[in-house]
């Protein structure tokens, strides 16, 4: 394709298209093909980019979001128009809510047809407005180049977030006239904040002064700017204990003396206590989500609310700050480490300490094996060194619980979304974009069931990915509150007829193992790790009805918590999920 | 008119305007902005500026302040949109045209036209048993008129929904 011969002949539209992602050096593009978006897959012949061919274009779509979360580098989606497109309505919204850049490219009818209902016409632009950063609808061949470029630069600047591209097949069969490929962009109405201002640092600084009970929540966004390295110098620095949200696992390292883990809903009882009794908190990169503040008018009541975010939308939106600075995290981190002097907090960390101590997390082997001990277990088989993603439920919890991150990237969860299918290829799209790293996906049995075709996809590209299920034959979650808030009257919760994972593995050429005692776990993760000709299955079946705890019912405060299985009757939750 | 701007707030209506960039697709998603955060839209207005890459839009709409707030840094966050405000009536001149059609004889039609002059108001139609009444000035302005036409047999109504311009060196 690229002899001089043919690169003499005019390009049309896809052409121009694959030739501007190659510049912007996109490596993978994900999906699956359709009538509308065959100039673009023929336009992938000779390509450098390798196209990963999936099973259904949800699994495209993670596949994306996990590459984009490991690599920080957005994910390339392709697909065809109609249903390929709404397909990947649920991918986009999972990137959209976690903040994750991702472009999706999906094939359209031809300019003519649009609105007359023509064969697998859907309104894409319109039907993904409300969660897309941005969206085009691509009406000539020569702004295929600028819509590119400024797709590439709206979805990885700023508060990052998926852009989708629709394009006509007239328009990306038609012949390229254009002058350039890089052609200016026109974005009038976008702007990225960075450094945030001086003066709003300066207040932030100020706050700290006299503060006897520092407590700083880390979010997405600190992840997101790399702020890992400012984060630990500024902790440092003021002798503050750290919590992080779900997705802000990792900005800070877990295993740190300082690290109080996750706070919120099933987070530790020692980070929710602290947040009971600071006398201020920091978010850094977090927008104060209802997993985190339970109800908002009670949350860190008498603190000094510090809020550090790239989006101004955020300022005010659930919470009124003291003060606030608007732009990147580690930018921000870094002037603000400059401001701050040391605080004496060795009463504030003892009194956690002790904290730690009195409520630390813990299961037990009496009712036999949980899953629990399967992730505790898997992280000290990996050493905590691989990447971990999940998909959402009680696995999610646990493992947000048990498998302590370290470092930036290295934790991938749909955390917004709460997307069930989410994890098995999102570690498929993370394992393309780091092929050095270990790759764990920890599903539920539930979950799983949703995207385990792509089961295909790992195999035939021999991926060394490993997926843990955790099996115990419930949409636990749901199991659990229809148990503590109602009644136990069990609804759409029961997963009787699972397959046997490991045989499914196997009729996919994919390696499986199976545990089922507590005696086993060790030894099967151990040669499960170990195992790297290509994907492989550990399929774990722990005791079916158990529960996450520490628990905040949902629109609760963390004064409400609940440590340990309670043993009266419980309020319906008034929070919504 | 502090006294127009104390029962705007007490109705909690607000007016917010809006520039943005002619591309398709902007006006829906300005307007999933306000519908996802349970604000209706009143008016709403769009009109080219001196510039032809731009729109201007005004939107009126009627809810908490908190919730607008958000309102307006959810609708500068989109990227089509390159400035949003939200305007008091004693920062800037807001008017509004409507057009009123009202049926009656030839001895109403007099007296309408006598009680309409200190309105801002003219006859710009009459037919056999109708006329049509223009009439440019401020909300409250056109809903003092509207109730006084009501009286004479007014059977239809439009408005034009708010036009909204800062005074002096601000920018709208």
């Amino acid at each position: 394709m690229t002899t001089k011969k043919q690169s003499a002949k005019p390009m049309n539209g896809a052409e121009a298209l694959i030739r501007c992602l190659e510049n912007f050096g996109v490596e993978y593009i994900w999906g699956l093909s359709g009538g509308a978006a065959i100039p673009i897959f023929d336009a992938l012949v000779g390509s450098k980019i390798k196209l990963i061919l999936v099973r259904h274009e949800q699994g495209a779509s993670h596949m994306a979001d996990g590459y984009a979360r490991a690599t920080g580098k957005p994910g390339v989606v392709l697909v065809t128009s109609g249903p390929g497109a709404t397909n990947t309505v649920t991918g986009i919204m999972t990137a959209h809510m976690d903040s994750v850049p991702m472009i999706v490219l999906t094939g359209q009818t031809i300019s003519s047809m649009l609105g007359k209902d023509a064969f697998q016409e859907s309104d894409i632009f319109g039907i993904t407005m409300p969660i897309v950063k941005h969206s085009y609808l691509v009406k000539n061949t020569n702004d295929i180049p600028r819509v590119i470029k400024e797709a590439f630069y709206i979805t990885n600047t700023g508060r990052p977030g998926p852009v989708l591209i629709d394009l006509p097949k007239d328009v990306t069969s038609a012949t390229f006239t254009g002058t350039t490929l890089d052609p200016e962009m026109d974005l009038p109405g976008y702007t990225v904040p960075s450094k945030g201002n001086k003066n709003d640092i300066l207040k932030l600084a100020k706050m700290f002064k006299g503060a006897k009970k520092p407590l700083l929540l880390i979010g997405h966004g600190a992840v997101i700017s790399r702020a890992g390295k400012a984060i630990m110098e500024l902790a440092e620095k003021l002798k503050a204990p750290i919590t992080n949200t779900l997705l802000g696992k990792g900005a800070f390292p877990e295993t740190h003396p300082l690290s109080l883990g996750m706070l919120g809903m099933h987070g530790t009882a020692y980070a929710n206590k602290a947040v009971i009794s600071c006398d201020l908190i920091c978010s850094i990169g977090s927008r104060w989500d209802d997993r985190i503040n339970g109800n908002p008018s009670e949350f860190c009541i008498g603190a000094k609310k510090l809020h550090i975010d790239i989006d101004p939308a955020e300022m005010g939106k659930i919470l009124q700050p003291d003060a606030s600075a608007v732009g990147d995290a580690r930018l921000i981190v870094e002037e603000l480490i400059k401001h701050v002097e040391p605080l004496n907090t060795d009463e504030w960390l003892k009194e956690l300490n002790y904290l730690k101590k009195q409520y630390p997390l813990k299961y037990s082997h009496e009712k036999g094996l949980t899953a629990q001990y399967v992730i505790d277990e898997l992280f000290k088989v990996t050493k905590g060194k691989a990447i971990v993603t999940t998909d959402v439920g009680q696995h999610q919890m646990w493992a947000a619980q048990f498998y302590l991150t370290d470092q930036c990237d290295y934790w991938i969860t749909s955390g917004g979304a709460g997307t069930m299918g989410f994890g098995f290829p999102a570690a498929i799209g993370a394992q393309f974009g780091k092929p050095k790293d270990m790759v764990v996906a920890i599903v539920g049995d539930g979950g799983f069931q949703m995207t385990l075709a792509e089961l295909s996809t790992a195999a035939i590209h021999k991926l060394p990915v490993k997926v843990l299920i955790i099996d115990n034959k419930y949409l636990g979650m749901v199991r659990q509150w229809q148990e503590l808030f109602f009644d136990n009257r069990l609804s759409g919760v029961d997963l009787e007829g699972n397959p046997d994972f490991v045989k499914l593995a196997e009729a996919y050429g994919v390696k499986g193992f199976h545990i089922g005692k507590v005696e086993e776990a060790n030894a099967v993760l151990t040669e499960a790790v170990n195992y790297n000709a290509g994907p492989c299955v550990i399929h774990a079946e722990v005791i079916k009805e158990d529960n996450v705890f520490p628990m905040i019912p949902a629109g609760k405060s963390a004064y409400h918590m609940i440590i340990e299985p309670p043993k009266t009757k419980l309020e319906k939750p008034t929070g919504s999920t | 008119m502090a006294k127009l701007s104390e029962n705007a707030t007490k109705r909690n209506i607000h007016t917010v305007s809006l520039v943005v960039a002619n591309k398709p697709g902007v006006l829906v998603r300005i307007a999933q902005v306000f519908a996802r955060r349970g604000f209706n839209i009143d008016s709403l207005v769009v009109s080219p500026t001196v510039d032809p890459k731009f729109s201007s839009m005004t939107i009126t709409s009627r809810g908490d302040a908190a919730t607008l707030d958000q309102i307006i840094k959810q609708s500068a966050k989109l990227i089509d949109v390159i400035h949003v405000s939200e305007h008091k009536p004693e920062e800037a001149m807001e008017v509004e045209l409507a057009l009123y059609k009202v049926k009656g004889k030839s001895v109403t039609k007099v007296s309408i036209s006598k009680s309409i002059k200190s309105y801002q108001a003219q006859i710009i139609d009459i037919a056999q048993d109708s006329i049509i009444i223009q009439q440019i000035g401020s909300t409250e302005e056109l809903d003092t008129l509207e109730a006084i036409l009501k009286k004479y047999g007014l059977v239809e109504m439009v408005r034009t929904g708010k036009v909204v311009m800062a005074r002096g060196k601000e920018s709208t």
